[in-house]
């Protein structure tokens, strides 16, 4: 898988230097998919409510937008080197990828859940001693759970989102640490009956202030750019209407 | 270059390490064990048997080593839940595990390969031989034992060598399933610090030096068995 990624990504990048002439936007997200957020349809199309979003930011800047899938765990140094422009793949603000690059103001905000089977009892990460818990490499969860849970409980390392549901299914890992809207469809799906959110977890330290688009240090105009679209949206309603579709309830965060 | 991760994470790579070394090592003594029947087989076994062993070979060097490593790990966990029972037999805390997955995988991937290798090296081995040692009254078990398995080996420890390092060279394909091992520890660290080139240079050292090593062990094999201008 990781090599498919890569080698799609390498294929991805390459085209997508060709079309550097039309100084096109290039907005990164990761390759696999990542609903509600953003997936891609049987005819390759990206489709989602970030897809919507950033569709909405670039028509609000004036600016031709296309989508770079990206293995994960290569996107910030995609950024950096130029190989997209922006970071729009549902990435939290966290001050260790702010040494590295800017973020936008948040866009939305969500909080990160513990999901489990319906018939154990968890209700503190105490009663996670012993027991095995997922999370997807490289994210707030993940160290959150190095942060919460190093002491004790076997954390297993996922490369891919949907990897650690599928364990937590087949009964791999007793628990799984991740976003809730993300993990909702999840939760709907057949497999995912199995499982229901047993808390909510708030660190604002690890957890960020919620997700904004990833942008080169020395893009400052684009940033600002980015920052006045993000408002221009939510002020004419354009962001509302496409959060409407999606969720209901307010996705923004409070 | 920026080296300063390097004290922070070696403790898991060597940990990292540990688990490339007795992954590979593993799968290559399984391997191994299980390529000398299957190769034998498709010369000297019975005709049913020898075809049962061929299209193992072929199913298994046809298809890529990701792919089964994923069959066989999430594939059969997409069963699990369907025998409920299976949670509280005895085989369940193997079954949550990722290692023996990999080990099953790569070991079967050992096996199609070096199998094929070693029909090779049986049929290689002259006639006369064999006919030798069989008037000298060797039985079966002995003939194989003493003659036809060490000049098979012979020919093809060369080979083997190439084999063994490439089999190398896929361990990180076991990080999709949760295995870290060296190359697992550097994506984690490419991840924590968005350093790119010095956490993959530093996993390609240590996988050259395991080749290196590899390397050494099989040259001094092939030293200790002699060669043809030496009989």
């Amino acid at each position: 898988m990781k090599l498919l990624k890569s080698i799609l990504a390498a294929v991805v990048v390459s085209a997508s230097f060709s079309s550097l002439a039309n100084a096109e936007l290039r907005l990164g997200l990761d390759s696999a998919n990542y609903e509600p957020f953003y997936s891609r349809s049987a005819n390759g199309e990206w489709a989602g409510w970030e897809i919507e979003i950033g569709d909405a930011l670039c028509a609000a800047m004036q600016e031709d937008c296309v989508w770079v899938p990206i293995a994960w765990d290569g996107i910030i140094p995609a950024l950096t080197a130029k190989k997209i422009d922006l970071i729009f793949g549902s990435m939290s603000i966290t001050d260790e990828r702010k040494k590295t690059i800017n973020f936008s103001n948040k866009y939305y905000n969500t909080p990160a859940a513990l999901i489990a089977p319906k018939g154990m009892s968890i209700s503190s990460i105490d009663d996670l001693k012993g027991k095995k818990v997922g999370v997807q490499v490289s994210s707030t969860h993940s160290n959150y759970a190095e942060k919460y849970l190093s002491d004790g409980t076997d954390i297993k390392i996922y490369q891919d989102f949907n990897e650690h549901n599928q364990d937590l299914f087949a009964g791999r890992v007793d628990a799984v640490v991740a976003d809730s809207l993300a993990l909702a469809p999840f939760l709907e799906s057949a497999e995912g009956a199995c499982c229901e959110i047993k808390m909510e977890l708030n660190d604002e330290e690890v957890f960020g202030i919620g997700v904004g688009a990833g942008i080169r240090k020395e893009d400052t105009d684009l940033l600002d750019r980015v920052n006045a679209a993000i408002v221009k949206i939510r002020e004419d309603g354009t962001y509302d209407e496409i959060a409407k579709k999606y969720f209901n309830f307010d996705i923004y965060g409070g | 270059m920026v080296w300063d991760w390097l004290p922070v994470y070696l403790p898991r790579f060597v940990e990292g390490l540990w688990i490339t070394i007795k992954l590979f090592s593993l799968s290559i003594f399984f391997g191994f064990a299980l390529a000398i029947p299957i190769g034998l087989v498709q010369v000297a076994g019975p005709k049913w048997l020898g075809y049962i062993a061929h299209g193992f070979c072929t199913l298994f060097r046809g298809t890529p080593l990701l792919i089964q490593l994923w069959l066989l790990y999430y594939g059969l966990g997409s069963v699990f839940p369907y025998y409920p029972g299976l949670r509280e037999s005895f085989i369940w805390p193997i079954l949550v595990e990722a290692f023996p997955y990999a080990i099953v995988a790569f070991s079967l991937s050992v096996a199609a390969y070096e199998g094929h290798v070693m029909k090779g090296a049986f049929q290689s081995v002259p006639k006369g031989e064999l006919e030798a040692g069989r008037a000298f009254g060797m039985s079966g078990f002995t003939l194989l034992w003493r003659v036809w398995l060490p000049r098979a080996l012979q020919n093809v420890l060369p080979t083997l060598a190439g084999e063994a390092v490439l089999t190398l060279k896929s361990v990180p394909l076991a990080s999709t399933i949760t295995i870290f091992g060296v190359y697992g520890v550097g994506s984690i660290v490419r991840q924590d610090t968005y350093r790119t080139y010095e956490p993959l240079l530093f996993v390609g050292f240590i996988y050259i030096c395991i080749t290196g090593l590899i390397v050494v062990l099989f040259r001094w094999l092939e030293n200790r068995v002699p060669s043809e201008s030496q009989m």
